[in-house]
């Protein structure tokens, strides 16, 4: 597979590395230069370094169609060390260029957006000298992304992974100092450090299962791996399993599922095309392709697959009823992603590759396309809001900690805060002011809720389809997250779009400008066509023939009417409740959820989370916090600081400089020289009684020494 | 002629003299005159032992003591003189200022 004069394609495959260089020139730009260049500026430069990736992608998808073998393009060497030989390979096969063209393709469609989104956004957040570093952020996540999809081996994936996660965790962080509404806060911060804490445990999975991978299988590299697999897999199929296992759970980290979703929802503090690009439509997904691109392993461990089908399926009717029980616009969407990626995983899981990765390219359509719609809500009601609210005077204004006065930027942050523009109970009756939106909307809309035509129903299909040829339970679990997906994107619908408005902010929201409508519309038109690249009946599954290039023999069960109407029937049927229940007698201001009666208690825990995030403070987070509190107080302070530090050491020390300064210094060492110096001294005084003065006696002493001498010389 | 022996004895006698004065004497003119006794009672052993083996390196070594002994004599003196004149007295049992 490595480039030969023969492969006609060579000068396009050779190109790919440009999908990464790209978006790195351009972070470079507008890191260096991005002040000077002004806000459109700064959008252009990083809109074009993403569609420049876009364009490289798309030309490797050009030389796949002539040599669907693709290649693998190998621009350094990494690290040679012993048996282990690794280098800066991309790989461009189907499956990565799939993802490529989605991870390009939705992304500069994002940033187009954001240049008109963020415009506003820093203004609203009183910060414009922000607006270059968002960009910079955003095209360093499409070059992680990309070096997470194109590498050829698993380490080079795990560098984009880590990237991918350093950028999700600089982006939910963009407004740092602040909460979702704006009031200054550590909260952005913290979820910040949430979703990437949880984020490096399931980090840990996948490094042990990269561990357990070169012990027993060699290499990182794909190749040599997937052709070490089978005998492994006959001699030891724990290790398999325990590998699978393993990337399993770095799967729930990146891809979020449980038990480690809970990042994703607070994720949305980031602006929204941070969700639409990390959250929806790109990074989330990485997971997915991890399985897909593992797939011979997974072939390898029924066990492995029937977990990691059983995880996806569970996430996604769990996420499902949370998404029911929300009043965040984002919220909603950020738990039906949840959902989503549980049908990817549990489609993934399954051995479905093909129809997993149709739902994550058709979900990137959709679920970017009502998150940017989502944002496009929040910015009207935002304007809404400015437009009704131009009275000088504020309330009464907490003083600071420091009891200096606020500054201005903090002031406004303070007033701002009592009006939340995500809150749908804000909203109501925006299809009036807001056309271009509600109609995009309502295509994603009815896209995610698997209606036909549109993108999801083919893809959802497809997965309930494999489902209920092998796995029953995931199948009856796929399908009643199916119908809650349904039923909470009416509810959305009806509470966002019609009725009265509930809020002055609403009755005022205006249209967001076409910088922002365009891409909308874009994403609209692939949303409700995204289907058509494969459609369920013989000849037909152009996408899978694709995929097959790279995944080999891909089975493509026959339509089955009675799944494909059960789900329709069902979305229908979920639709026409939600219009019941919402929209038969619209809400008022003040109301409370109309499902809230009914349900009792039930619809406490779906307006809760369940109390996911409470358990995990109970059970996981505060022992947690006591152990560190234990091992910072008693270990490190009590027991090293105060008792071995002070006490052992310090004590220890201080008694042996004591012991060695007066018994054996003043005691030995100076009694020894002071016995010294008086014994000189000594002699000293009895030998000057020599020296009489007496010249006379000097003669005599003379004379004998004399006298002496010739005494020996003589008798010697 | 008479014997090398007897001279040899004179010359002991002598310079026990000379040494007896300097011991005993305490006037500085006395002392020097004690000394001069005893180069000579070795000169005149030198003398005495030239005439035995007939050489003349003994009176050579003779007439260097002399010469030494005018100079040491013309030093001393004018030490004595030096001496007198602050203390009007030359007794060498007085002089001990380098008393230990």
């Amino acid at each position: 597979m490595l480039l030969s004069e023969a492969n006609p394609a060579t000068g396009l495959f050779v190109l790919v590395p440009w999908i990464v260089f790209a978006p790195v020139i351009g972070l470079l730009i507008n890191a260096f230069f991005g002040k000077r260049l002004g806000e459109t500026g700064v959008g252009l430069v990083a809109s074009l370094a993403s569609g420049a990736a876009f364009l490289v992608s798309a030309l490797q998808m050009y030389a796949l169609a002539l040599y669907p073998e693709g290649a693998q393009v190998k621009i350094a060497e990494w690290m040679h060390i012993g048996s282990l030989a690794l280098d800066w390979t991309f790989r461009v096969d189907t499956l990565s260029v799939t993802m490529m063209l989605v991870v390009s393709g939705v992304g500069t469609l994002i940033h187009i957006y954001a240049i008109g989104y963020m415009r506003e956004d820093v203004r609203f957040k009183n910060d414009p000298a922000r607006f270059p570093r968002f960009f910079v952020f955003m095209n360093f996540f499409i070059a992680a992304m990309m070096i997470l999809v194109s590498g050829d081996n698993y380490l080079m994936l795990f560098v984009g992974w880590e990237g991918v996660g350093l950028a999700s965790f600089l982006l939910i962080g963009f407004w740092y100092d602040m909460d979702t509404l704006g009031r200054p806060s550590w909260a952005n911060s913290n979820t910040a450090k949430k979703a990437f804490i949880t984020n490096r445990i399931g980090d840990f999975g996948f490094l042990i299962a990269g561990f357990l991978m070169f012990w027993y299988l060699g290499s990182f590299q794909f190749g040599e791996v997937f052709a070490a697999a089978p005998e492994v897999a006959k001699a030891q199929p724990w290790v398999i399993t325990a590998i699978t296992i393993f990337m399993l759970v770095g799967v729930a980290g990146k891809s979020a599922q449980i038990p480690l979703y809970v990042w994703l929802p607070d994720a949305m503090a980031g602006p929204t095309p941070v969700s639409a690009l990390i959250h929806a439509a790109t990074m989330v997904t990485a997971g997915v392709y991890l399985v897909a691109r593992s797939f011979p392993i997974f072939g390898l461990s029924p066990d492995g697959q029937y977990i990691v089908a059983t995880v996806g399926a569970v996430t996604a009717l769990f996420a499902a009823t949370i998404a029911v029980g929300q009043y965040d616009i984002k919220k909603v969407l950020a738990y039906s992603t949840i959902s989503q990626l549980g049908f990817m995983v549990a489609a993934v899981g399954m051995g479905a590759y093909v129809a997993g990765m149709f739902h994550l390219v058709t979900h990137a359509f959709f679920k970017a396309l009502l998150f940017l719609s989502a944002g496009s809500v929040i910015l009207g009601l935002e304007r809404g809001h400015h437009h009704g609210h131009h009275e000088p005077s504020s309330p009464a204004l907490p003083p600071k900690g420091d009891g200096s006065p606020l500054s201005h930027r903090e002031r406004d942050r303070v007033r701002e805060a009592v009006f939340d523009p995500g809150d749908m109970r804000n909203m109501g009756g925006l299809r009036k002011t807001m056309p271009v939106t509600f109609w995009v909307y309502m295509v994603g809309a009815l896209a995610l809720a698997g209606i036909f035509p549109f993108a999801g129903f083919w893809s959802k299909d497809e997965i309930l389809l494999d489902a209920s040829l092998h796995f029953p339970h995931v199948y009856w679990l796929l399908t009643a997250a199916a119908f809650l997906t349904a039923f909470y994107m009416g509810r959305q619908v009806w509470m966002v779009f019609f009725g009265q408005a509930r809020h002055e902010a609403a009755e005022h929201a205006e249209e967001s400008p076409l910088v922002i409508t365009v891409p909308l519309i874009i994403l609209a038109v692939l949303s409700a066509l995204g289907g058509f690249m494969n459609l369920p009946f013989e000849g037909f599954h152009q996408f899978g023939y694709w995929l097959a290039n790279t995944l080999g023999k891909v089975e493509f069960p026959p339509f089955d009417f009675v799944v494909a109407g059960l789900s329709t029937v069902l979305a229908l049927g979920a639709i026409a409740l939600s219009w019941f229940i919402y929209q038969r007698k619209p809400l008022e201001n003040g109301d409370p959820d109309p499902l809230a009666k009914p349900l009792g208690p039930a619809f406490v825990g779906m307006e809760n989370k369940w109390f996911i995030d409470e358990a995990y403070q109970f059970v996981i987070i505060n022992p947690y916090k006591r152990l560190a509190e234990f091992l910072a107080q008693t270990i490190d302070w009590d027991f090293w600081h105060e008792w071995l530090h002070n006490s052992v050491i310090y004590k220890g020390f201080v008694g042996l400089a004591h012991f060695l300064a007066d018994p054996v210094d003043l005691g030995f060492i100076d009694r020894i020289s002071y016995w010294l110096s008086d014994a000189i001294r000594a002699s000293a005084e009895s030998l000057r009684k020599l020296q009489n003065g007496f010249v006379r006696s000097y003669a005599l002493s003379v004379l004998l020494g004399v006298v002496a001498i010739l005494g020996y010389l003589l008798f010697k | 002629m008479v014997p090398v022996s007897y001279y040899i004895l004179l010359s002991a006698i002598l310079f026990s003299l000379g040494a007896l004065g300097v011991l005993i004497r305490r006037n500085a003119l006395v002392v020097f005159m004690s000394i001069e006794l005893m180069l000579n009672a070795a000169n005149l052993a030198f003398v005495a032992f030239t005439r035995v083996h007939e050489t003349f390196s003994g009176q050579i070594f003779v007439f260097f003591v002399m010469a030494v002994a005018a100079a040491e004599v013309a030093v001393g003196l004018a030490l004595v003189v030096a001496i007198y004149r602050s203390r009007q007295n030359i007794d060498i049992d007085q002089m001990s200022s380098l008393k230990g």
